[in-house]
């Protein structure tokens, strides 16, 4: 007879096992803040302290830059943003009835960057890009995360949970693995969240920058020694559909802080 | 459009290299599972117990103390995702943690543990560093088996 020790992971796995890889292990969604330190969960809380806070202002500035055609986003959506409906925002990545498929949020605005401001196109999750991004997310701050599952978006979000449940990499891990079953437990010195992305764009103080969710997805991929998807191209944003799902009813906190 | 062409076979030689070489250019040694063991050593190799506990340190080989914590007391942070290895010597015999380490979903499809031996064509989306690679060769699987087989 083996031995076995009760931990909560021997549990967590067999119920994986029982239920099938694609049952979520958590009762209820849980923002990353919560596994924050408090250090981190006060500097996020206060908007001076806050290093995220430099990349709202930054694209504040961007929003009311004219474009190579004369336009602001401003002109379009207020100076501040107030035209943006908080409630819209917090359902990205959202159905493009024309396009016929989802845009994350950062594809919506660099579609505007170019279509509607005449600029050349920016690269996904660039600098410029994220601190846009962060501007406007930020609109929506404390707004729940509300993101279409069924409807148009079903078979999108179907690809995205497909996704997040395939192995890849030399060490033959998925996303579910880490984020579904351990949260709360440790790997070496990190305490795991379940991967959400309520806080995203997010300020990381491991390389002191704003990191777009997909870069984030891009940096556990090579955790486990797999390629990451294209950064802007469909399957990541299916990905975002789903990942940014599992958060529904979560605040947004962008800008967070993360480690 | 000949250096497209010799890039090309470059390439395709180099697959092949890959299909059947692993770390450090060994010979990849087929394994077989009988009754959830793996009674034969890889290459007939014989482990060494010292270097194991070296390999399971090291963040670029074994780490397992990312998910394990174990009887490694100069080491900080040990993992608390999974079974604390202290005493599964007793637990297991050496076929037994041959399995485990080889490719532990033999035992448990489901589990997130690293196959440290699987055949590299069975990975999918692997990055190009390691690409055609095994985590571990199979003398360094032989060390962690002997190193875990000391853990009373
Ligand atoms: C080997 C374990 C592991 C796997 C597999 C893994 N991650 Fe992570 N992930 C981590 C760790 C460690 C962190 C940092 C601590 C935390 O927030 O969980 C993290 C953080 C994140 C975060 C940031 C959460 C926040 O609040 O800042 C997101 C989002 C995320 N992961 C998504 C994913 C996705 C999507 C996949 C699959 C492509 C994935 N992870 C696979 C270990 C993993
Ligand atoms: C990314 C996480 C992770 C890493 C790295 C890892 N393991 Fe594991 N290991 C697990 C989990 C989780 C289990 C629990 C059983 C399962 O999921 O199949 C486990 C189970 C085991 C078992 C069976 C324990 C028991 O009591 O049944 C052994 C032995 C083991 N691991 C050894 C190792 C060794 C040696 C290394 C490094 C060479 C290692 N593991 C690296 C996650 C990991």
């Amino acid at each position: 007879m083996k031995k076995l020790t009760l931990s909560k992971t021997l549990i967590g796995t067999a119920l994986a096992t029982a239920l099938g890889l694609t049952t979520l292990a958590f009762a209820e969604p849980k923002s990353g803040y919560e596994f924050m330190k408090a250090e981190t969960r006060e500097m996020q809380d206060d908007e001076f302290l806050n290093p995220g806070m430099a990349a709202v202002e930054k694209g504040a500035e961007m929003f009311n830059t004219a474009g190579a055609n004369g336009k602001t986003c401003g002109g379009c959506h207020g100076e501040e943003g107030e035209e943006l409906d908080a409630k819209h925002l917090a359902t990205y990545p959202a159905f493009d009835a024309k396009l016929g498929k989802p845009l994350t949020l950062q594809q919506r605005i660099l579609k505007c960057w170019t279509d509607n401001l005449g600029n050349k196109p920016m690269k996904y999750d660039s600098a410029e890009a994220l601190d846009l991004e962060v501007f406007v997310r930020n609109r929506a701050h404390g707004e729940a995360v509300n993101v279409q599952t069924d409807g148009p978006m079903k078979p999108f979000w179907e690809k995205g949970k497909e996704i997040y449940h395939t192995r890849a990499g030399q060490l033959d891990m998925s996303c579910n693995l880490c984020h579904d079953f351990y949260s709360g437990l440790n790997l070496r010195a990190q305490t795991l969240s379940q991967g959400q992305t309520n806080g995203f764009p997010t300020y990381r103080l491991k390389n002191g920058r704003i990191n777009g969710a997909q870069s984030r997805f891009s940096g556990c991929y090579s955790q486990f020694r797999a390629d990451g998807l294209t950064k802007g191209g469909d399957d990541y944003t299916a990905l975002e559909t789903y990942v940014n799902s599992r958060g529904n009813g979560l605040k947004i906190e962008t800008p967070s802080v993360r480690f | 459009m000949n250096k497209l062409v010799s890039r090309a076979l470059l390439a395709a030689l180099g697959a092949v290299a890959c299909a059947t070489t692993t770390q450090a250019g060994t010979a990849y040694q087929n394994w077989s599972v009988d009754n959830y063991a793996i009674p034969k050593a890889l290459g007939g190799l014989k482990g060494d117990p010292e270097n194991g506990r070296k390999v399971a340190i090291d963040r670029a080989r074994g780490n397992c103390l990312a998910c394990h914590q174990m009887p490694i007391p100069e080491e900080e942070f040990h993992g608390t995702l999974a079974p604390p290895l202290v005493g599964v010597g007793s637990r297991y015999d050496e076929a037994q943690l041959r399995v485990r380490i080889v490719d532990i979903k033999q035992i448990n499809p489901s589990s997130l543990m690293p196959s440290f031996y699987k055949h590299p064509d069975k990975l999918a989306h692997v990055s190009k560093d390691f690409a055609g690679k095994t985590v571990l060769t199979a003398q360094e699987v032989e060390d962690v088996v002997a190193y875990l087989k000391t853990l009373k």
